[in-house]
């Protein structure tokens, strides 16, 4: 059943601190496209003060039941809606924000002890936190994304961090910051990190590939129906809380919700694996997104198993076969082509194509029980 | 006076048109090092009816360019003086990943890229002339799959270009529709030339030599468009025999070294006028999809056509091919059939048909092989009885078949 909220209308903007720049979160500020600021700062999104990245008001913090790899960083996701306005609901695809939306989402790495200047290669955020925004004295900032609503549609910018930690700076050519990722053992996994560029933001958010539109993607029921543990006043579940916040224009009671991918998640195997494939592939891999032409679709709403690759030939992949024959070979991950390309870090090589420089290790092992996990064979 | 990267930066975000006027053109004084980021810039913040020009000189760059603007301009000062390096590439899948219509792209090199060299994907109006892309290690496995890779477009001219070393095919123009490829080189790649699911492609005034394949005229299953309507004419297809070095499991890899054109699946082909001669293993190929040794796959989408369909072959001048097939199956035929030193004919066929599409015992004339080509033979090698009953087979296939429509491209597209 639909209900109609109408109540909590955001109150963002009313807390505008004043600050120069780099400082605490001033107002939110809108922009033409044709004047995107060169600082962050300017928009009023987040704003650093006393070792603290913090979230302009009104700003709502989120997370995704599975979401993207990309690098081990880790991720402080916001929205934030003009006034009196709100999102439209959609069971199966990503909600539909009006004009003035601003999605700020902010990678950063928990820093270690040792060596200087090292971050730690861990998926544990649960330390980052100071209220509802980061404590900079455990973690270390590197870009904040924004997709801006415009009238025209959306906008992707990426603003990279400062080594003062201060304010991040517009790249519209992107960037690439060597970095030294510590994993538990002690290990030290030097890393180039990789700003997207603004048509490499395109190359992933043009879901719709023939269109060149730019969309948020994991802003859809399926991944947001979660609880969130990190709210002010604590853990709720965040449809819940958009609904109350007058963020959406209705909340459905049951919605669908992708799988947890992390081990120890009671969901299945089968379940994680689609939800891991449907967030780190499906954005390309869809029957309209970039990668159409591989007729490989990986996006949660696909049913054949052929078109999951099983037992599916190439088309192009070229030496990102990796010497194997089928995308993906019931029973023997060793043979298929997509566990070889995503355990790949060569750029000819590699899926995603984009987005990551290291192997997710955890991700891949995931994958390669879905792959065990299937039955048959390819005749 | 050269314009600091951080102000050409602010000059396009934030639309001063001062200084930044519409026509683009590289600072002549840029050093390679610093050129990336300029070059990367002006793709990044480009607009309909741009220009942008690449100068003289050897350009290193560490990651793919993206250009997602229609209607822009790419010129350099030839294939031989504007080179991008990819040698260093850290990140990106592509040279030059071009995600938009109307584009233009001429007199440029795109050298050593870890994936493909210059991909166009979904876009319409495309022309790619004077372009090389070559990976200048020679033939490797390591080398990147495509030179010059349209796919999914629409009206697309790609001429004068030259393509080496790609470890699949160094042309290759997938799922698009209304393709010319003309007085173009393709050497020392898998495929030299390929033309896949693709309707309607004109390939002709082509080199295609040195390759593993010359021509490819393929249809894969699993894919939204089945191709057909492909003319190769007036090219020269000699001497493919280099070593398959394609990565196993990739299409091309099944393509035996010295094959010269290969239809593969693929419907209405019109092969005429052409110079095909010293391919080991065949001059001429054609097989159905079970012929390819795509191993682990066997069993066929339900909507897939396995079967090459409408071939008409006529008028090339055949010299000398298939006399050292590249598959001891092959070689055993040969000698068997030829002597110890002869050779196949010079159109190779596997011989599987479509027994349902039978009219009074046999298969239309519209979709059968017609070889009206003088003295040149057929021999169906009757791969489905594991060449049990291999026969030259001319005479059953002396036949014509109505010519296809040439492909027409735009005013815009089509004049140099």
């Amino acid at each position: 059943m639909i209900r109609a909220l109408s109540i909590a209308i955001p109150i963002a903007g009313l807390f505008a601190l004043l600050g120069a720049c780099g400082g605490a979160p001033r107002s939110v500020q809108h922009f033409a496209a044709s004047a995107y600021p060169a600082h962050l700062s300017d928009w009023g999104v987040i704003g650093v003060a006393d070792d603290r990245l913090a979230l302009s008001a009104g700003f709502l913090p989120y997370d995704l039941n599975t979401p993207l790899f990309s690098d081990y960083a880790h991720k402080l996701r916001a929205v934030w809606l003009p006034t009196g306005t709100h999102a439209s609901f959609s069971a199966d695809g990503v909600f539909d924000f009006p004009v003035g939306t601003i999605i700020s989402k902010t990678f950063y790495y928990p820093r270690a002890s040792a060596p200087e200047g090292a971050l730690l290669r861990n998926e544990d955020s649960s330390g980052d936190f100071s209220g509802e925004g980061l404590d900079l004295r455990k973690v270390r900032l590197i870009e904040t994304r924004l997709l801006v609503r415009q009238e025209s549609g959306w906008d992707a910018l990426a603003y990279v961090w400062d080594a003062a930690q201060q304010d991040a700076t517009l790249e519209v050519a992107g960037d690439i910051k060597p970095l030294d990722l510590v994993s538990a053992d002690g290990t030290v996994h030097p890393l180039n990190y990789v700003v997207p560029t603004r048509n490499e933001c395109a190359n992933c958010h043009a879901t719709d590939h023939a269109s060149g539109k730019i969309h948020p993607i994991g802003l859809a029921a399926r991944h947001l129906n979660k609880t969130y543990e990190h709210y002010a006043d604590g853990a709720a579940p965040q449809l819940q809380r958009w609904a109350e916040r007058g963020y959406l224009d209705h909340s459905e009671t049951v919605a669908t919700a992708n799988a947890l991918w992390r081990a120890g998640a009671d969901d299945d195997i089968e379940s994680r694996a689609r939800s891991y494939l449907d967030v780190n592939c499906g954005h390309c891999h869809n029957p309209r997104g970039a990668a159409d032409t591989s007729g490989l679709f990986l996006n949660a709403g696909e049913t054949s198993a052929r078109r999951l690759g099983v037992c599916k030939p190439p088309i192009a992949a070229g030496r990102g076969t990796g010497g194997r024959h089928v995308s993906v070979m019931p029973g023997r991950p060793d043979e298929s082509i997509l566990i070889y390309r995503v355990g790949d870090t060569d750029p000819g090589i590699m899926m995603p194509e984009l987005g990551r420089s290291t192997v997710h290790e955890e991700g891949v092992a995931l994958l390669r029980r879905w792959v065990e996990s299937l039955p048959g064979v390819c005749a | 006076m050269r314009m600091s990267g951080k102000f050409v930066a602010a000059c396009a975000v934030l639309g001063v048109i001062g200084g930044c006027g519409q026509q683009q053109t590289a600072t002549p004084s840029a050093s390679p090092a610093d050129y990336e980021k300029t070059l990367r810039m002006q793709l990044e913040t480009a607009k309909s009816g741009d220009v942008i020009t690449i100068p003289e000189g050897t350009f290193p760059m560490t990651r793919s360019l993206v250009l997602s603007a229609s209607g822009v301009t790419i010129k350099g000062a030839g294939m031989d003086k504007s080179v991008l390096s990819f040698k260093g590439q850290i990140a990106g899948a592509e040279g030059l990943l071009v995600n938009a219509s109307n584009f233009i792209i001429e007199d440029v090199a795109i050298e050593d890229t870890k994936g493909d060299a210059l991909k166009v994907n979904d876009g319409s109006n495309i022309v790619i002339r004077r372009v090389r892309t070559e990976w200048t290690g020679g033939p490797s496995t390591q080398n990147g799959a495509y030179g010059i890779y349209p796919v999914m477009t629409q009206n697309t001219l790609v001429e004068g270009s030259v393509a080496i070393g790609a470890s699949d095919a160094g042309i290759y123009v997938g799922q698009s529709q209304n393709v010319v490829i003309r007085s173009s080189r393709a050497e020392f790649n898998v495929a030299g030339i390929e033309i896949e699911n693709t309707i309607g492609a004109d390939v002709h005034d082509n080199v295609a030599t040195n390759n593993t394949g010359g021509i490819l005229v393929f249809n894969m299953p699993d894919l939204k468009q089945p191709g057909h309507n492909t003319r190769l004419f007036n090219n020269q297809v000699v001497g493919n025999n280099t070593k398959n070095f394609g990565a196993e499991g990739s299409a091309v890899a099944s393509v035996p070294a010295g094959s010269g054109v290969v239809v593969n699946s693929n419907d209405n082909v019109e092969i005429f006028d052409n110079t095909i001669g010293g391919n080991n293993t065949a001059n001429v190929l054609i097989s159905s999809y079970f012929s390819v040794t795509y191993s682990g796959e066997r069993k066929l989408a339900d909507t897939f056509d396995p079967y090459p369909e409408g071939i008409f072959i006529y008028g090339n001048t055949f010299s000398k091919g298939g006399g050292a097939p590249d598959r001891p199956a092959l070689q055993t035929l040969r000698q068997a059939m030829f002597g110890a030193d002869g050779n196949l004919p010079d159109i190779v066929w596997d011989g599987i048909v479509n027994n349902d599409k039978f009219v009074e015992g046999r298969l239309p004339t519209a979709l059968s092989i017609c070889v009206d080509n003088g003295a040149a033979d057929i021999v169906n090698v009757d791969n489905a009885n594991k060449n049990a009953n291999p026969k030259i087979d001319t005479a059953a296939h002396r036949c014509q078949l109505e010519k296809l429509p040439a492909v027409v491209l735009p005013e815009s597209s089509a004049t140099s």
